[in-house]
């Protein structure tokens, strides 16, 4: 009945007029979403074409899957999806737990001011650039000048190039975004501990709960839905290790650990110049992400735990 | 008061030797860069445990004050924090504020389209084919518009500004002013401890830009300060034979680094101890599910 679609219409603008100014506000932000998120996920196609810088996006001939047919004839390829999927393990197994602990310790100290001032002091380094952090490590860990060299050798040991043992690389890695990021991270935790109902240790208590008792019986499953979310999240990230921390602590004699998907994507896309290569590379990291997220997901849910959704 | 069991003591003193030794970890390098920084490099040599030197040698920061890359570097990193966190907190209201409203008519699509770019994105090599095609490539643009807006925090500013009591909108409504009036004179002084917030966040975020300006800029002069920081103090990037030459006798490779990472750091920890209150309260109201 068009008499009808059209009163539609009048109301639809109708209340587009009334409330004209919020869609105004949004123009910027969505505009913003779309240019600088939306259309680089379009770019990804060019993993499938064989791109060509003058020749633009939608000029450049499709080639199917062959860039990632070459992806996983290079043994390199191999190489770097152990390293990373390696290294990001092990920063799940021990990066993972630490800030819930921190959060579980912090949470249980009585002296409130003491409290306070060791939070501010553990979460100092999360907003120290990983340049500075990597130049640091460097240094005190230098041969001929790092204070921890300098030590061993009046202790009568010889110096170690930390750097340059790929036996190192891995640990170092790990304790330094533990030392970094934790602190920052138990704050989520604290939050959700904040959150959890007081009468449930009050009843603990009068049950004679001591305090590791209600810590085991109420804390952490007060907190456990935070702590499923946010491992799901992690899994999601399961491929990524972070360009920054890697790149400032590789250099050649440590490539063969060091070298990660994001440093890789780098140098063949960036340095190298291979466009669809390294767009190959980076949509290669992105679907195993979003796979990996998928399916925690799906399994938290099957475990009849919360979601991300 | 209960008497404490032996249990209940030994589980504080747990606590307290744990979260002690990481907060002593936490803080002791940069304890050590600072004093390495004005330790004479032969009693650094002689016991490079050593927290406080027996004489201060500022040799270190004149040389710094004079390397002209480190005011241009200063000069990057000033420019493109102050301008980002200008257009990043701009761009947070106006977009955070309708999108507080459970009424608006698309909302929904418009948060969905927002949360999706948190869990997949196009990556290093479109990223970069956008910015070179916008001609942003080898501006200090580049540095500041990518990024500018994130979803994850943009969500936590419309939670917060969501949490608003409505009652003082209404009557500004009801006095005929309209959304632009009211977002600018009622919402954002009640947000004030989340805006902060947000300032800190990306202030840190945007003085340590690193990756970016490796990928988006070619050009020295337009290199901020955490890339010239790698350059002199993660590589080597002839700081032993250009800086040296002719420097202030005395200072060392070493002393020279630890300077510059204080002289690039300095911002940041000075500022730090006043700014973490906002983050220790402002952040957090409806920041987790539940």
């Amino acid at each position: 009945m068009p008499s009808s679609r059209w009163a539609g219409w009048k109301d639809g603008l109708r209340y587009l007029n009334r409330k004209k100014y919020l869609y105004l506000m949004l123009i910027p932000g969505v505009a913003y979403f779309l240019v600088f998120n939306y259309i680089p996920m379009y770019g990804v196609v060019i993993a499938f074409k064989n791109f060509n810088f003058a020749k633009g996006i939608l000029g450049s001939p499709w080639i199917g899957f062959e860039n990632f047919k070459y992806m996983f004839g290079l043994s390199d390829f191999y190489q770097v999806f152990w390293n990373s999927f390696s290294l990001s393990l092990l920063r799940l197994a021990f990066g993972f737990p630490f800030p819930i602990l921190l959060a579980l310790l912090l949470n249980e100290m009585r002296n409130r001011s003491y409290q306070r001032i060791t939070q501010t002091v553990i979460y100092l380094p999360h907003f120290i650039s990983w340049v500075v952090i990597g130049g640091i490590l460097v240094n005190f860990l230098s041969p001929s000048w790092g204070v921890l060299n300098l030590f061993l050798k009046q202790m009568g040991f010889e110096p170690v190039f930390f750097l340059a043992d790929t036996a190192y690389f891995r640990p170092l890695v790990v304790l330094s975004s533990i030392w970094k990021d934790s602190g920052w991270e138990s704050i989520i935790y604290l939050a959700a501990i904040s959150s959890v109902n007081s009468e449930l240790y009050e009843a603990a208590s009068i049950d004679g709960a001591g305090r590791l008792k209600r810590l085991w019986h109420v804390t952490l499953p007060g907190i456990k839905s935070t702590i499923v979310i946010l491992l799901i999240l992690r899994l999601g990230m399961i491929m990524n290790n972070g360009f920054e921390q890697i790149f400032v602590l590789q250099n050649p004699m440590n490539l063969e650990v060091s070298e990660v998907f994001e440093t890789y994507a780098y140098r063949v896309g960036i340095l190298g110049a291979r466009f669809s290569f390294g767009a190959t590379v980076g949509l290669f990291t992105s679907v195993i992400g979003l796979v990996f997220l998928l399916a925690s997901n799906r399994i938290a849910k099957w475990l009849k735990e919360d979601g991300i959704w | 008061m209960k008497i404490r069991s032996f249990g209940d003591r030994l589980f504080d003193a747990f606590i307290y030797t744990v979260i002690t030794l990481f907060a002593l970890a936490c803080l002791f390098p940069f304890f050590y860069v600072a004093s390495f920084s004005v330790t004479p490099y032969a009693e650094y040599l002689q016991n490079p445990l050593k927290l406080i030197p027996s004489r201060l040698e500022f040799g270190a920061y004149k040389q710094i004050a004079e390397m002209s890359q480190m005011w241009t570097g200063y000069r990057n990193t000033v420019i493109i924090t102050v301008t980002g966190v200008a257009i990043n907190i701009f761009l947070m209201l106006i977009t955070a504020y309708p999108l507080s409203k459970k009424d608006l008519k698309g909302r929904n699509a418009i948060l969905f389209l927002i949360t999706f770019t948190m869990f997949f994105n196009g990556g290093l090599i479109p990223n970069f084919y956008l910015v070179k095609s916008l001609h942003l490539y080898n501006t200090l643009w580049a540095l500041i518009l990518p990024g500018a807006l994130g979803a994850y925090n943009l969500l936590l500013m419309k939670n917060f500004i969501g949490a608003i009591p409505k009652d003082l909108e209404e009557s500004a409504f009801i006095d005929g002013a309209n959304e632009f009036k009211v977002l600018f004179r009622i919402i954002v002084p009640l947000s004030k401890p989340a805006i902060a917030t947000f300032v800190i966040f990306h202030a840190v975020t945007q003085w340590n830009t690193f990756f970016s300006a490796i990928i988006y800029t070619s050009k020295r002069t337009l290199w901020p300060l955490m890339l010239i920081l790698r350059d002199l103090v993660v590589d080597d990037g002839g700081l032993a034979a250009s800086d040296l030459n002719g420097g202030q006798e005395g200072v060392t490779v070493f002393t020279l680094k630890m300077a510059i990472i204080i002289f690039s750091t300095l911002p940041i920890l000075l500022v730090y101890p006043f700014m973490q209150k906002y983050f220790m309260k402002g952040l957090l109201v409806g920041s987790i599910k539940g």
